[in-house]
């Protein structure tokens, strides 16, 4: 198969290339920037672009489902933590440790051995975007026919990590709970006392 | 389009989402760091997946687990991360060190203070 040369590229790859540009400055200023509010919304940029990536490569659904979950939910939960564990809002000057320096390398190290290999391996390799491969039908039917079983599994371990998350980050009825938390742990107890009826008079000590 | 500039692009993307993973000290940040990586390793899924012609789908929809676990996966470490905060009044990684060994030190009066510190951890635990 002679694949066509790098020295004359089509529209999607220029295009691909352009958002790439953007994906990764994003990305990099995401992982470097001192404001941390920043850096989640940095995140969103890069995760945007990857969504516009998606699209060039004609995975369409990919594309839709990163922009619902990773922009509409994962960037949320991260600006929730940002907030709910008081992060400054200004400049932080130890939003870095210290051993700044050996990260890099080793970034770069895995960088170039990753670049390496990769350009060496798929050199020739061509994608043929002419028929669409990624349509929401298609997934569709792949996911509900062949991956029903995994697709099933996952919704079991999306529930186990919700009800893990809600175990975890409960306050537990100490001396230096704070009187909202008491408020909506009361809340709780009226909109289900059956349900908390068991576990009830543990909390009260 | 050469399958080289979404891999290249990806490796790029995996590079700089290890570098933000071991430079970074707030462990929010480390989490956007492991976001980059896992969207990394989604774009070459589904570069192959295009590039192969896959009946099965299997590289788009291993995206859409991939995905989903990272959903799961954010919910179960800022719910970890929070209690963290609570806990310590404060987020960085690298405070953390109580399951670390307590470094060799050779005189006795070294360990009877490492000693000092952990009943005063413990103290300050219970309090």
């Amino acid at each position: 198969m002679t694949a066509p040369g790098f020295l004359s590229p089509t529209g999607v790859e220029i295009a691909f290339v352009l958002t790439g540009l953007v994906t990764l400055g994003a990305a990099l200023v995401a992982v470097t920037t001192k404001q941390l509010v920043h850096a989640a919304l940095w995140l969103v940029v890069a995760l945007g672009g990857i969504a516009v990536e998606y699209l060039l490569l004609t995975a369409e659904f990919v594309a839709w489902v990163q922009v619902l979950i990773y922009v509409g939910s994962i960037v949320v939960l991260l600006l929730f933590g940002l907030m709910l564990t008081r992060a400054p809002v200004g400049r932080s000057p130890d939003a870095d440790s210290g051993n700044r320096w050996v990260a890099l390398a080793v970034a770069l190290a895995a960088a170039a051995t990753l670049v390496t290999v990769v350009v060496d391996a798929f050199r020739t390799a061509w994608i043929d975007l002419d028929t669409p491969q990624g349509s929401t039908q298609a997934i569709g039917e792949a996911l509900f026919r062949h991956w029903v079983l995994p697709f099933e599994a996952l919704s079991l371990l999306l529930l186990a990590a919700l009800v893990g998350a809600i175990v975890v980050s409960r306050r537990r009825g100490g001396p230096d709970a704070s009187d909202a938390q008491d408020a909506s742990d009361a809340q709780d107890a009226q909109d289900a006392p059956d349900a908390r009826g068991a576990v009830a008079p543990e909390e009260e000590r | 389009m050469h399958l080289v500039y979404p891999a290249v692009l990806a490796a790029l993307l995996f590079s700089i989402g290890l570098y933000g993973v071991l430079a970074r000290r707030n462990a929010v940040l480390v989490l956007i760091s492991v976001e980059l990586m896992l969207n990394a390793v989604n774009l070459n899924l589904v570069a192959f997946d295009v590039w192969l012609r896959d009946t099965l789908r299997a590289g788009q929809s291993l995206t859409l687990f991939t995905i989903a676990v990272a959903a799961a996966e954010i919910g179960i470490g800022l719910a970890i991360v929070l209690q963290v905060y609570r806990n310590r009044a404060g987020s960085n990684v690298d405070e953390l060190r109580d399951l670390a060994e307590p470094p060799p030190t050779p005189t006795g009066a070294g360990a009877g203070s490492d000693a000092a510190e952990a009943d005063a951890d413990k103290a300050e635990a219970a309090a």
